[in-house]
């Protein structure tokens, strides 16, 4: 009987579904293909947009009883985290020579096994691409997507998510030749420029939109295929690149000269990263939203997997407090978490700002700056909310 | 009559000459076969400049200059990406496949248990070949382990989580592995299936008739990505929550279905062609239908449609790749995912791994092909040319 009643839900919710696609177009799904295999971001245009659209509306009707599960027990009970990550993203998530899963979206599902279970490797990862990430989570079979997911209404509301935070902050940039446009360094420079864009991507959208809004002219050079985008790029058929920036570094590497070229920095569009949950399932999002918020703050407070076993006996009150040395406190408790969560974390994974530049920045072959994710200390707009 | 024994009958050969100078050797084959006439004179003198354009490059770059070893990304950059390469070089990065080829056969396999997939394709290999090779003996039993036993180990030993053998979940698979399933499940499955298939839509039972070609046709009218996609994101939302259900499993159903239509209409293609006389003689001789088809009608019509049979097989073989679509990676999806591995990132790397993987998929195809013309031949009763 309960099908029936969500089928016919399903329906009426699928008439919604169709305006809210393209305000789901606008965000990730189109873009994010652009670093992933070459031939998943081809079909990923607004046909796919529209299922998803679709799908993740019918899908909302059919599993709100789901919806309500206690996540974390169950992940307690079956004693592994099961995260959706990306099917291949160079430095958020991509199995490395051994075929472990490796990156920045990995480390924060790993960073939640640790505090669930103290232990990074209880982890699972589902690879799955841009379509069908919103379906494996709504249908319970991941407890959480870290899959490099722009935070938008429409995902929070229409699709029946809970974004806990944003891990990385993104947006679409430009790179150039430096050698060849020496005197370049803002976009707002480049009137009448060739621009390499893949086609069939929200990407194309925000470049149009950018040079109209700039009254500038330019000249689109459209691929279907990430691999022919680069190939034209490099050779110099066009004078500039345009995906979203975090893309931009991991190309860069596989340019001729890679040092000849430029990320300029004007970013174009708004590309907040972040895990996603299941609406309706306030603990569980508890959990995620306060382990990214433990990396950040263990940052801003200097502790690190090197030395957090010292930090422990720190005098100080709040480091006390964030690693569970205060005596009397429920914080962890009341998240349903062991005592020393954050220290699982920490020595699980690291903090925020050394799993940022292991993955991603110096320490990694994508060597991105920090930029806005830095801490909001140091000039970025990474904040964490206290822990007390 | 008398006539006769003014005829001259030779009773012994003329011995055999030499042929003509112009005749023989080298320079005649050139010219009949290169040089006959001036188009095929431009021709040969055009493909031999393509020949001279496009391979010594193509040698240097896959052999002279390529990089066989390394740990990293290092080994297949140049100076100016960051590399140990002299700037301006170009070369295969093998190194790459190197270290990835392990991956590339068997996914996220866990390390440790890897030898159960070596194993497992051993003995793939141990009654594969005796059964193909037609002078083997013991045919009928090899056949019994093949299609009867070999399954069973196999999931045993791939899946696990019997006899101490620790559970290895299928979302782990990957690689030649996963291609090698798929085509083995969707071969095995879809000849039979497909031959049943193709016998009900040539039934005179209306109601098995119907359903084979609402089925066949249904199937056939589907883009397979369109198959698997319904299977990978529709269908857990119609499953009661919670209830997860293998996804390699629906991966499988889905392209062995998806062959089994296709492989009923080649069947059904034999099938039409083989005389109508056959059948009556075979009516005429008493035998029921079964008798018939399986005496009489099957073994001329399979023997006809080989070719169209191992062109459904290599489509299949090739269309595992699909499975990228509900996030299973295939020998080619790993390659490509692997790209994305930053340690590796380099211009030289999409390119080399792309080689492998074409390289590999080419020697199953091509064998599955030459086995197949070498088929033909032998099953050649001589009834046509």
């Amino acid at each position: 009987m309960a099908f029936f009643i969500g089928r016919r839900a399903g329906k009426g919710r699928r008439a919604a579904g169709i305006d809210g696609t393209f305000a789901a177009g606008r965000s990730r799904e189109a873009k994010k293909c652009g670093e992933m295999g070459p031939a998943q971001r081809k079909g990923f245009s607004m046909s796919y947009k529209f299922l998803t659209g679709v799908l993740g509306a019918a899908a909302l009707a059919f599993t709100a009883s789901a919806a309500s599960a206690a996540t974390l027990d169950d992940v307690k009970e079956k004693g592994y985290v099961q995260c959706g990550v990306s099917t291949g993203l160079a430095g958020f998530s991509a199995p490395n020579d051994a075929g472990d899963w490796e990156g920045f979206d990995v480390d924060l599902c790993r960073a939640i096994a640790a505090a669930v279970f103290g232990d990074p490797e209880a982890a699972r990862f589902t690879p799955t691409n841009a379509t069908e990430r919103f379906t494996a989570l709504q249908s319970g079979e991941i407890d959480v997507l870290t899959r490099n997911t722009t935070w938008t209404l429409s995902r929070d509301t229409k699709l029946g998510f809970n974004f806990a935070g944003v891990n990385y902050y993104d947006g679409q940039g430009f790179m150039i030749n430096g050698k060849n446009l020496p005197d370049v360094n803002s976009a707002l420079q480049l009137s009448g420029a060739a621009v390499c864009v893949q086609t069939g991507t929200t990407t194309e959208l925000n470049l149009a939109d950018y040079f109209r809004a700039n009254n500038m002219e330019y000249n689109p050079v459209v691929f279907q295929a990430l691999e022919e985008v680069n190939a034209a790029y490099d050779s110099g058929r066009c004078d500039v690149y345009t995906t979203d920036q975090s893309g931009l570094y991991a190309i860069r590497l596989t340019l001729t000269n890679p040092d000849d070229h430029v990320v300029l920095p004007e970013i174009i569009s708004k590309e907040p990263l972040g895990p996603a949950v299941r609406q309706g399932d306030d603990q569980w999002l508890d959990v995620v939203k306060w382990t990214l918020y433990a990396m950040i703050q263990a940052e801003e407070l200097g502790i690190t997997s090197a030395n957090v076993e010292e930090m422990m006996n720190s005098d100080n009150p709040e480091i006390k407090r964030i690693l569970g040395q205060e005596g009397e406190s429920t914080l962890a408790a009341d998240l349903g978490l062991e005592n020393e969560w954050v220290v699982n974390i920490i020595k699980g994974v690291g903090n925020y700002g050394e799993v940022f530049e292991r993955n991603i920045g110096q320490d990694s072959p994508l060597k991105i700056s920090r930029g806005l994710n830095q801490l909001w200390t140091k000039g970025g707009i990474q904040y964490a909310m206290p822990i007390r | 009559m008398q006539e006769h024994d003014l005829a001259f009958v030779r009773a012994e050969m003329v011995i055999a000459q030499a042929p003509p100078r112009g005749e023989t050797g080298l320079v005649h084959w050139l010219r009949k076969n290169l040089f006959a006439t001036p188009l095929d004179t431009v021709l040969t003198i055009l493909a031999l400049l393509f020949i001279a354009w496009s391979v010594p490059p193509l040698i240097e770059w896959a052999f002279i200059n390529a990089q066989w070893t390394g740990t990293d990304r290092s080994a297949c950059a140049t100076v100016a990406q960051g590399g140990n390469q002299p700037n301006g070089w170009t070369g295969a990065c093998w190194a790459f496949v190197n270290a990835k080829f392990e991956q590339f056969m068997v996914g996220r396999y866990p390390i440790g248990e890897r030898w159960r997939v070596y194993l497992t394709g051993f003995l793939f290999a141990a009654l594969l070949i005796p059964l193909l090779i037609p002078r083997a003996p013991y045919k009928a039993l090899n056949a019994i382990l093949f299609f009867g036993v070999f399954p069973i180990v196999a999931f045993l030993l791939l899946v696990g989580g019997f006899f101490g053998l620790s559970y290895v979940p299928t979302t782990r698979w990957g690689g030649l592995l996963v291609t090698l399933v798929l085509s083995f499940v969707g071969i095995a499955i879809s000849l039979p299936a497909g031959i049943v298939l193709a016998l009900g839509r040539r039934s005179n039972m209306p109601v098995v008739k119907m359903l084979c070609v609402i089925f066949i046709e249904t199937i056939r009218g589907v883009p397979l990505v369109t198959v698997l996609f319904m299977a990978s994101v529709m269908l857990p939302l119609f499953l009661p929550p919670g209830t997860t259900f293998d996804k390699f499993l629906r991966a499988l159903i889905g392209v062995a279905m998806f062959a089994s239509a296709y492989m009923a209409e080649v069947v059904r293609g034999g099938l039409q062609a083989i005389p109508k006389g056959q059948y009556e003689g075979a009516d005429s001789l008493g035998l029921s239908y079964w008798q018939k088809m399986g005496l009489i009608v099957l073994p001329q019509a399979l023997k006809l449609v080989i070719p169209g049979i191992v062109n459904t097989f290599i489509g299949l073989f090739k269309d595992t790749s699909l499975v990228y679509i509900i996030g299973m990676f295939d020998l080619l999806g790993i390659v490509r995912q692997n790209f994305s591995d930053a340690n590796w990132a380099s211009a030289q790397t999409p390119m080399s791994g792309l080689l492998f993987a074409g390289f590999v998929f080419w020697m199953f195809c091509f064998g599955m092909s030459r086995y197949s013309m070498f088929m033909e031949r032998r099953l050649n009763t001589g009834h046509r040319s």
